[in-house]
């Protein structure tokens, strides 16, 4: 009771959070994104026009979005986390029944202004809900095994949608994602072995269920030359592409496997390799250090602040963060199959833009109450 | 501070979060090394990669050099050939533009569903040719209107045209799209379009001609459109070549022989150069040029005057009466008879167990050689045939430029037959008989001549005895043999013979008397010739041998002529020869002196 008189003393005033609110974290941000304009603004031959106007646009909408959600109580957003979690788990059920179709896959909700991707959403609202969990947790509970049915249901749910729809890209994120925060909150590591044991005819079960063109994507990574025109085509011209950038790039609107169109989804998953084209390895180098930059600060975060809450939050948005990064990445360098994953706030598209600005907003909240402590029993409980 | 639940809960979260950091840095590391291997270690094989895609090369075709006769007339050019193209990609709706092009050209329904068809099938930023070979009106209407035209493009190509027609057809030749087996080392060749010379000068210097290709490096897309010019070898165009024909000459002796089946070959004696080079019937070699059809093409092969055939170098004929210079000079030279010596003709002439006969029935009594050669004796020649020997005509007739090709740059030139012992021992297995060569002495049997052939003689006979070569091209490569060797013979036998061929024209006892010129101070001299086809048989002999009009066309003996002038101081010599024409003074000494007369005006002007 002390402690949560005590947090209530501590709390803040706007003007007091406001000037909390990590400058150097927003700078990076918006340097980030800068970059992504300055490549939409190449891939569509030196025009605002139809992406990097847009994008714009979004970010600017994004960033209010973010600023807000810094500056509202994190025992707010701990107290939202499960309804915000059933509410996207219902859209992607929506989605599941009466989404859109693009690109052979069922992902979109038309909102109107934007099509809205509940999976995207679910992202951020697992890792909450799973904070939840977590924080409301005793240390020793966290080793029952009765204590884990409720996370691998909170997880395979909105798995078990993303990849009815299908999308293994995701899919796997948020597994990862979520089994980041299982670790992190105290779950024993021998049950990571046994379900890692567990998955593997889980994952021979998947290979039978995944779609051909899933299958061949898988297949075509192993051997890109087996289909050179075909599925290959892409790893082949977006390899060529990075390494024909050299150390110093081509320069700005220069790449000529961009401009050129031997680059497939040149404005969405594939824009690393326009990077890396156009302004070689020291522009690729800068792109990751403006990403680690943003990381560290928000692992940095998660070792920092006294609720556990805030902690698996901050962890959680660190982890999903890197994994786009690097799972995007790794796919355009040609290290892993091509799977639908955006680069972070540089990919064209508004979901994954508004979902990682959330996140990083969730960073910042979770900074700016860095000493708030919030009991086990609930954020107002 | 003791441990609390909560401090063990941190602990463990820190350091199961520095763990998942370390994992991080690690993959982080991994995207760092690869960066490096793609960007650094491999940069120079993907750029290589990455250019082997954008750059391609595009060959730019020479424009062909253009033939042109001696006063610079076009013979062969390049044509600039108006088109209207169609780019599907620049317009919303083909068939809309085409409806508003119909109201300038008219385009049929049908054109409109190839366009459409083709328009459907190739990719969009292609040119889709809707009209060709516009008059410049009409393109000039379509380019003015361009700007209600969305998606048309008015473009010029060029295309080989011979203006002359069927004048040079066989000179010049024509051009044709490549075959398979042509296609060798120069790429050209390859091109989409490209032509290569097929006959005549056309094809004999296509190499001249054809220039060098230039090429240009573009940038394409991956669709293959080009963006952008990188760079630029211009191609390099072909020679202009320089005939010596001369077009008015050529043009007025082929309309003088239009419609026979007849050769004329004119020649600047003393430089040897061909001023004109006339076979007819010819062709238009336009036709061949776009393409002729099966049927065209039967028609022109199928022709019994042989229109495909350039007779004046291709043609092998029996010189006739005009080959006795040939035999006169031998036998003076050899000095087995004397000028004046008087041979007796009565028209029969026996030679071992056979009789041969003199064209003239009623024979020409006691004549001299010149009166044998205005008179055509056949049997006055039988007879110094006879005592000068083949060997010895043969090599006189070698002097002349008979029995020999010359290689001017005119395909398909044949050499003709100038016999000898040895050749008919070599090619027959046959001794030489006597008969053989006085059938020679009258330019039958076993010799074969082209017009080129008799216009060189001619014109060796006449200029004074140098051997000039025939020339159709100036070229600036080798400034010609300005002296040509001189055959070593004497000048009082070759005035003898050239009194022989003065009387043959302008002496009443001259077999072409009724041909001579009246215009004031033209004058010339020549030979004329009919040459046997068929042999007239001895029954045909015995009853009465048929006059040329009443044989079958076919069967009819072949006219020739060969001819000088001015009798002072020659400067032209002359060939003619007509296919079935019947005798060669009623037939090809009219021709002959036409052609003359004509240049002799042509001079004085």
């Amino acid at each position: 009771m002390a402690m949560r008189l005590q947090g209530r003393r501590r709390s803040k005033s706007l003007f007091q959070k406001l000037s909390e609110l990590n400058l150097l974290i927003i700078a990076v941000v918006v340097m980030i994104a800068i970059i992504g304009f300055a490549l939409l603004y190449s891939v569509a031959g030196g025009a605002v026009d139809p992406w990097a106007k847009k994008q714009v646009i979004r970010f600017v909408i994004g960033m209010v979005g973010m600023v807000v959600i810094a500056l509202i109580d994190i025992r707010v957003w701990m107290f939202l986390a499960y309804p915000f979690y059933f509410i996207s788990l219902m859209l992607l059920v929506v989605v599941s029944v009466m989404g859109q179709t693009g690109m052979g896959a069922t992902r979109w909700i038309n909102l109107g202004f934007m099509n809205l991707q509940p999976s995207e959403l679910m992202k951020i609202a697992l890792v909450m809900a799973l904070a939840r969990y977590y924080h409301c947790l005793a240390k020793e509970e966290t080793g029952q095994y009765t204590r884990l049915i409720m996370p691998v249901f909170l997880i395979g749910a909105p798995v078990a949608l993303v990849l009815m729809q299908p999308d293994l890209g995701t899919a796997l994120l948020i597994i990862i994602g979520g089994i980041s925060i299982l670790y992190c909150g105290g779950v024993r590591l021998w049950i990571f072995v046994v379900g890692f044991i567990a998955m593997i005819p889980a994952a021979f079960s998947a290979w039978n269920y995944m779609k051909p063109y899933q299958q061949n994507r898988v297949l075509t990574f192993l051997n890109p030359e087996r289909d050179p025109l075909g599925a290959g085509y892409h790893s082949i011209q977006a390899k060529i592409a990075v390494g024909s950038g050299g150390i110093y790039g081509k320069g700005f609107i220069q790449g000529s496997q961009s401009q050129l169109n031997f680059l497939p989804e040149k404005h969405t998953d594939f824009i690393f390799t326009v990077l890396a084209e156009e302004f070689g390895l020291m522009g690729g180098l800068g792109l990751l250090g403006l990403y680690i930059i943003l990381m560290a600060y928000a692992l940095i975060v998660s070792m920092s602040v006294r609720s556990q809450f805030g902690r698996l939050l901050s962890l959680g948005i660190a982890v999903t963060f890197f994994l786009y990064m690097f799972i995007n990445m790794a796919m355009n360098l040609g290290m892993v199959p091509v799977v639908g994953v955006p680069l972070p706030l540089v990919s064209y598209g508004g979901s994954a833009m508004l979902t990682l600005l959330v996140g990083i907003g969730f960073v910042l909240c979770v900074a700016i109450h860095r000493d708030t402590t919030i009991s086990r029993g609930g954020a107002f409980a | 501070m003791a441990t609390s639940p909560d401090d063990q809960k941190y602990k463990l979260f820190t350091r199961r979060a520095g763990l998942i950091s370390g994992g991080m840095l690690i993959l982080t590391s991994g995207l760092i090394g690869r960066m490096y291997f793609l960007q650094v270690v491999g940069q120079d094989q993907y750029k290589l990669l990455a250019d082997k895609n954008r750059i391609s090369l595009r060959l730019l075709a020479p424009e062909r050099g253009k033939i042109l006769d001696r006063n610079g007339h076009g013979l062969a050019i390049n044509r600039t050939d108006y088109r209207v193209n169609i780019i599907p990609e620049q317009t919303d709706n083909v068939e809309e533009t085409l409806e508003a092009l119909n109201k300038i050209l008219p385009v049929s329904e049908r054109q409109k569903r190839r366009i459409l068809r083709a328009a459907g099938r190739q990719r969009a930023f292609l040119p889709v040719i809707v009209a060709e070979n516009l008059d410049w009106e009409t393109f000039s209407r379509v380019n003015i209107n361009i700007p209600d035209l969305p998606g048309i493009q008015p473009d010029m190509g060029i295309t080989r045209y011979y203006p002359e027609k069927d004048l040079l057809a066989h000179i010049v030749g024509y051009v044709s799209s490549v075959n398979e087996r042509e296609i060798g080392e120069d790429p050209l060749l390859e091109l989409p379009g490209f032509k290569i010379g097929k006959n005549g000068m056309e094809r004999i210097l296509d190499q001249r001609l054809r220039g060098k290709a230039g090429n240009s490096r573009v940038e394409v897309n991956v669709m293959g459109r080009v963006i952008r010019e990188l760079s630029r070898n211009d191609s390099v165009s072909g020679d202009t070549l320089n005939l010596t024909i001369d077009r008015g000459i050529q043009k007025f002796t082929a309309d003088r022989v239009r419609d026979e089946s007849a050769a004329v070959v004119v020649m600047d004696v003393h430089s040897g150069e061909i001023l004109a080079l006339t076979s007819t019937p010819a062709f238009d070699p336009n036709d061949f040029n776009l393409g002729i059809s099966q049927k065209k093409y039967d028609v022109l092969l199928n022709d019994a005057r042989k229109p495909l055939i350039n007779k004046t170098v291709q043609g092998e004929y029996p010189p006739g009466s005009t080959f006795k210079m040939i035999v006169a000079l031998a036998a003076l030279e050899a000095g087995v008879i004397d000028s004046q010596e008087k041979i007796f003709c009565n028209s029969k002439y026996e030679i071992g167990n056979t009789t041969k006969y003199c064209w003239k029935r009623q024979g020409h009594g006691h004549v001299s050689m010149v009166e044998a050669i205005a008179g055509s004796c056949d049997v006055y020649f039988y007879e110094v045939a006879g005592r000068v020997g083949i060997d010895k005509i043969h090599e006189m007739a070698e002097r002349f430029g008979l029995g020999k090709k010359f290689d001017i740059d005119i395909p398909g030139e044949k050499k003709g037959l100038n016999p000898s012992k040895g050749w008919k021992m070599a090619t027959r297995g046959v001794r030489w008989q006597g008969g053989d060569t006085a059938n020679v002495g009258i330019g039958q049997g076993d010799v074969l001549v082209t017009p080129l052939q008799l216009c060189v003689m001619t014109a060796r006979l006449v200029n004074g005895g140098k051997a000039v070569t025939p020339k159709i091209l100036f070229d600036d490569v080798d400034v010609a043999d300005i002296s040509p060797e001189v055959i070593p013979y004497s000048r009082r036998n070759m005035e003898i013979i050239l009194k022989g061929m003065d009387a043959v024209i302008n002496d009443p006892i001259g077999v072409a008397f009724a041909q001579r010129m009246r215009k004031k101070g033209m004058s010339f001299g020549g030979k004329t010739g009919s040459a046997q086809v068929r042999r007239i048989t001895q029954s045909e002999r015995d009853d009465r041998v048929r006059k040329n009009e009443e044989k079958p066309w076919i069967e009819r003996d072949h006219a020739l002529f060969v001819g000088y002038g001015p009798l002072e101081n020659p400067r032209y010599a002359v060939s003619v020869i007509v296919e079935h024409g019947g005798g060669g003074a009623k037939k090809a000494a009219p021709i002959a002196k036409d052609v003359l007369e004509f240049m002799f005006a042509k001079d004085e002007v």
